[in-house]
């Protein structure tokens, strides 16, 4: 049988330059608790050095973090990815590392990439501007997530900026996707309609908050047999009678 | 004007899509938006651009473009090659940058 576990996947934090300084690990999974959420994706620009931390704490709460990052592919394409397990974090953020042009962040213009833990004291800090686009197409990134089993889904597909139909008119035929994201003030029935080939899709919806005030206020229901990775892929892919309903 | 005396002109490799080299060239569009190109390209017209994703290929035949150039050495994708050669649109590059082609295309074109 399955039940609803509600969840928002896009989510940055104080590590992404664009992100609230108040975006912090006890932030995200308090006000997850207290507004009913029990799925929360951790999604920074190319970096995923913040999800442990609120992994950790989540656990702790009852709260599933998915950890990941928001990929911003060579095409400026814009693309979730989460992987189960800290070792295929690890390869993931290796990756990261590794295609991400070494182009000096400057915090007075483009923002503080610091990660902290619970205490909210600094831990590291990404010395790269994260909001570069990574030296991979998006078929590779696609490609390279999935060799992790991990979760693919290109993001805010309807907006006009680093989205897949704006960097490149169309989804390719043969990019594997989980599901596709729009954002949250999309009218996706209307949208679907003026776009029929987009039918065949599985969707969510989610806030992609960088302010505490758009966190948490959006949400899709996953209906689970239990609550894991796996079983929220399969509602993803909409597999097994496993969904994902946009509330 | 046709492709083939672009390329002999402006000093550009043919990666592909030789077929298409005979099509007649009524202008240019400078874009990297796919989107962009689909809403607002017109046919006959060569686009310069550096995405090499194979949907270049998928946007140039919908808008029958004359051909895409790619700039600043960039090299076109396998699959965008094998979509070119079926399809007949030339894929070109060049090493220049967009801006310096673009200004080089438009005083060829218009002169």
């Amino acid at each position: 049988m399955v039940i609803p576990f509600r969840g928002d996947l896009h989510n940055h934090t104080f590590l992404s330059p664009c992100g609230d300084i108040e975006m912090t690990p006890r932030f995200i999974i308090n006000t997850a608790k207290e507004r009913g959420y029990t799925i929360i994706g951790i999604s920074d620009h190319n970096s995923t050095r913040q999800c442990e931390e609120i992994y950790h704490l989540g656990q702790e709460e009852g709260v599933l973090v998915l950890c990941g990052s928001e990929i911003c592919t060579k095409e400026e394409v814009h693309c979730l990815a989460f992987v189960d397990g800290f070792y295929k974090l690890g390869q993931l953020q290796e990756y990261l590392t590794k295609y991400l042009p070494p182009i000096p962040n400057i915090p007075d213009k483009f923002g503080y990439q610091f990660w902290v833990n619970r205490e909210e004291e600094i831990v590291g800090e990404e010395e790269f501007l994260l909001i570069s686009a990574l030296e991979q197409s998006i078929d590779e990134v696609e490609k390279f997530v999935h060799s992790l089993g991990g979760i693919f889904i290109p993001a805010h597909i309807d907006k006009s900026k680093y989205s897949v139909l704006s960097q490149l008119g169309f989804i390719p035929f043969d990019l594997e996707v989980d599901s596709l994201e729009v954002s949250k003030r999309c009218d996706l029935q209307s949208f679907v309609a003026e776009n029929k080939y987009l039918t065949r899709y599985n969707y969510i919806h989610s806030s992609d908050a960088h302010y505490p005030e758009d966190f948490a206020k959006t949400a899709c229901d996953f209906y689970l047999e239990s609550l894991s990775f796996s079983e929220i892929k399969k509602a993803l892919r909409g597999e097994d009678g496993r969904y994902v309903k946009i509330l | 004007m046709t492709v083939k005396e672009v390329v002999e002109k402006m000093g550009l490799t043919v990666f592909s899509g030789e077929k298409g080299l005979d099509k007649e060239v009524l202008g240019g569009y400078t874009s990297d938006l796919l989107s962009d190109v689909m809403g607002h390209a017109k046919e006959g017209q060569i686009w310069v651009s550096l995405q090499t994703h194979k949907n270049v290929m998928a946007v140039a035949g919908l808008k029958d473009l004359a051909a895409i150039v790619l700039v600043k050495g960039l090299k076109p994708e396998e699959d965008t090659i094998a979509v070119s050669n079926e399809e007949g649109v030339p894929v070109l590059g060049t090493t220049e940058q967009c801006f310096e082609f673009t200004g080089k295309l438009y005083a060829l074109i218009n002169n």
